[in-house]
């Protein structure tokens, strides 16, 4: 468990200055990294908001080592950063206590979709890296084009509320399980809003050896249309209205970390956000109607996993 | 000591990177190429390099693999062909553009579609514009001294720029020829240590690498790039003559083939180069003087130097394994030519497309070209300014 006030005496890795908008939510997730552990990181990102917006030549945010080469290679990336590292410690040219992590970041479109297969070939290969995937739920780097992690229901600019079709009509993909598939000792799904649960997550996923994969749900607020003040709250209620749970694999251990008192309707978070206001007109009312039937199924299926995998008997 | 062994083009290609002993390799196997790939995977497995093998699940994420591993800071090589180097495209000009020296083994193979597996150029020139320095190779001796040079090019201070060497699939690649291979050490003192000058792991001195440029900055950057590949000429003129220093075997920007008192010439990269010398011994000993230009260079283009080797002759073929499909030659035709249009008096300039996937070059082919060759230089005069031989029409 992080303490807010220790880590914010840690020296920062991410400078302000950078040029994400006001009210993203991305910012916090570097800014929390640096501050919960003492690894140096080195840093690779994939192409998308996050890379574009933080090191327009000859600025930098990144006061640590960071690397970008493409949209969908971060993971494939990043591995090779790692994989330079061991050959070099192996063959004595870095010292043996100089203990380096190496962390990769990409957006819902970098590794949902374009990057899946980078981020599967690296995680199948057992780097020692962390995959971190900023999930804003469409493309807004390009000016909010559906992904794979849009929701159900979500207009976009490829996706719009037209006159016979509500948005996005199509799942998000569950990538947090796609990533356990590659039996990985960590892999969670977390939000901006609770920066505790981030934080430890973080850590964790920084003190294994080996790959450790992280979903932060990170608001956008011109791709989910909402005023820039409200990104925290906006966040916090797709954890209070069970749309966005927090749970995590550790070792085997299947956990949902906040388990909110009494879920809140979907359409509470919904209402927030110009992205679903369609949905509440009369003739949408079954989308929202459905929604809610696959936030519940979620929760049905989380709560068999953690009883699949609960933590062994003290 | 030189060791006299009897192998294939990717053998020596794979003993070649054994003893260069790169840091990390990441690739993914692809015909003609695996046999590269395989024999090094055994050199990791039995611990006679210090290599991290990163076996990656594409092309894409090979080369990905060797930014990330040569932004960190080490030697990095690859092995690929064809479509695999196609899928890699975008990080080819990636790998260029971050000026990362990045070694690939290049085994030429055509592209799709139709599939086929069999040797042309394809690949290699269709990359001509990613920044990559391209060394070509007539035999496998060649392919291995040329990848043991590489090190050397793209690591130069004033290249920084990834090189690939390229030879012929099947062809070289899956024939046995007698070749020198020289010692671990000597090949260890020729290329030396690698001070890369910006690495990610060298953690005190933080970078970023691969910014975002603007319309402010970009222009300079790939001006930059220019620049290191014009400087890359020179030094890969004094690469090889280090190396002939050490072996005895010579090599510069292109090789020349009774070259200096011809009156006809063909131009042709590659194992074609093979069959095409055979050729002219058989119509010098009738008295025609006809040469060859075999280039070494095709990026960077040493343009003076070629139009130099090649402005005293009166018609010139210039063969062209690939086609660049609605141009009006191939693209070594079509840059030879523009090579000599600053001469006072310019050759007449013929260009052929041939062996596309893998057909032969004959020795008929051969006569054919350089019978037009001869009534050419009388005349002035050819049939067309591009044509396909070696096919069925």
């Amino acid at each position: 468990m992080a303490n807010l006030k220790e880590l914010s005496k840690k020296p920062d890795g991410f400078s302000p200055g950078h040029r994400l908008c006001a009210g993203c939510g991305i910012p916090i997730i570097p800014k929390l990294l640096y501050k919960v552990t003492d690894y140096d990181i080195v840093v690779a990102s994939a192409t998308g908001c996050f890379e574009v917006a933080t090191t327009i030549y000859p600025y930098t945010s990144w006061l640590k080592p960071f690397v970008h080469s493409a949209f969908e290679n971060a993971a494939a990336t990043i591995s090779g950063v790692e994989a330079m590292y061991q050959s070099l410690k192996k063959q004595g040219k870095i010292p043996a206590n100089r203990k380096l992590k190496f962390v990769a970041f990409g957006g819902d479109g970098g590794t949902y979709d374009i990057g899946l297969q980078s981020l599967s070939g690296a995680l199948e290969r057992g780097h020692d890296i962390v995959y971190i995937c900023y999930d804003n739920g469409a493309y807004m780097n390009t000016g909010i084009q559906r992904s794979s992690a849009t929701p159900y229901g979500a207009a976009t600019t490829t996706s719009p509320a037209g006159k016979v079709i509500p948005g996005k009509m199509q799942r998000r993909k569950d990538l947090t399980n796609i990533a356990l598939a590659h039996h990985i000792d960590y892999a969670a799904q977390t939000a901006v809003s609770h920066w505790n649960d981030l934080a430890t997550k973080l850590q964790k996923g920084l003190d294994l050896d080996g790959p450790a994969f992280i979903c932060v749900m990170s608001p956008c607020v011109p791709g989910w249309m909402y005023p820039s003040d409200q990104s925290i709250e906006v966040t916090r209620m797709a954890v209070e209205t069970g749309y966005w749970p927090l749970f995590e694999m550790d070792h085997g251990v299947f956990r949902i970390n906040y388990k909110p008192k009494q879920k809140l309707p979907v359409a509470d978070w919904l209402k927030l956000q110009g992205r679903f206001r369609h949905l509440f007109r009369p003739e949408n009312s079954y989308v929202i109607e459905e929604i809610q039937r696959q936030v519940d199924a979620y929760w049905e299926y989380l709560d068999h996993m953690a009883q699949a995998f609960p933590a062994p008997q003290k | 000591m030189a060791k006299i062994v009897a192998t294939t083009g990717n053998s020596a290609m794979a003993y070649a990177m054994k003893q260069i002993n790169p840091d990390v390799c990441a690739a993914y196997p692809i015909t003609p190429s695996t046999q590269v790939m395989e024999e090094f995977s055994k050199y990791v497995a039995d611990g006679v390099v210090n290599t991290n093998l990163v076996t990656v699940e594409s092309e894409h994420s090979a080369m990905s693999a060797c930014i990330g591993a040569a932004a960190a800071g080490g030697r990095v090589l690859t092995a690929t062909s064809a479509n695999g180097m196609a899928l890699m495209w975008e990080m080819l000009y990636i790998a260029a553009g971050m000026r990362l020296p990045i070694v690939m083994a290049l085994v030429n193979r055509a592209l799709s579609a139709p599939i086929n597996i069999h040797c042309d150029h394809s690949d290699s020139f269709g990359a001509r514009d990613t920044g990559w320095i391209q060394l070509y190779s007539e035999n496998a001796q060649e392919a291995y001294d040329n990848l043991i040079q590489a090190v050397r090019i793209s690591e130069h201070p004033d290249v920084r720029l990834p090189v690939m060497v390229c030879q012929d699939g099947f062809i070289i690649s899956h024939s046995i020829e007698r070749m020198e291979y020289l010692e671990d050490d000597e090949v260890r003192k020729f290329i030396g240590e690698y001070k890369p000058m910006y690495a990610l792991l060298d953690i005190d001195k933080p970078v970023t690498l691969g910014s975002l440029d603007l319309q402010d900055y970009y222009i300079e950057h790939k001006r930059q790039e220019a620049e290191a590949m014009k400087l890359a000429t020179p030094v890969i003129d004094a690469v090889a003559r280090d190396f002939e220093k050490m072996t005895g075997r010579a090599y510069g920007l292109f090789e020349a083939y009774h070259l200096d008192d011809a009156e006809i010439g063909i131009v042709a990269v590659n194992s074609a180069a093979g069959t095409i010398k055979e050729i002219i011994d058989q119509y010098r000993r009738k008295g025609v003087k006809v040469g060859l230009l075999k280039p070494r260079l095709f990026r960077p283009f040493p343009a003076e130097a070629y139009a130099r080797a090649l402005g005293h002759l009166k018609a010139i073929t210039v063969l062209d394994r690939v086609d660049s499909f609605g141009a009006m030659a191939g693209p070594l035709m079509l840059e030879v030519r523009a090579a000599l249009y600053d001469l006072p008096k310019r050759p007449v300039t013929i260009g052929k497309i041939y062996g596309l996937g893998g057909r032969d070059l004959e020795e008929s082919h051969c006569q054919y070209v350089i019978d037009e060759l001869v009534q050419s230089a009388a005349s002035g005069k050819f049939r067309e300014v591009c044509e396909y031989i070696t096919v069925r029409e």
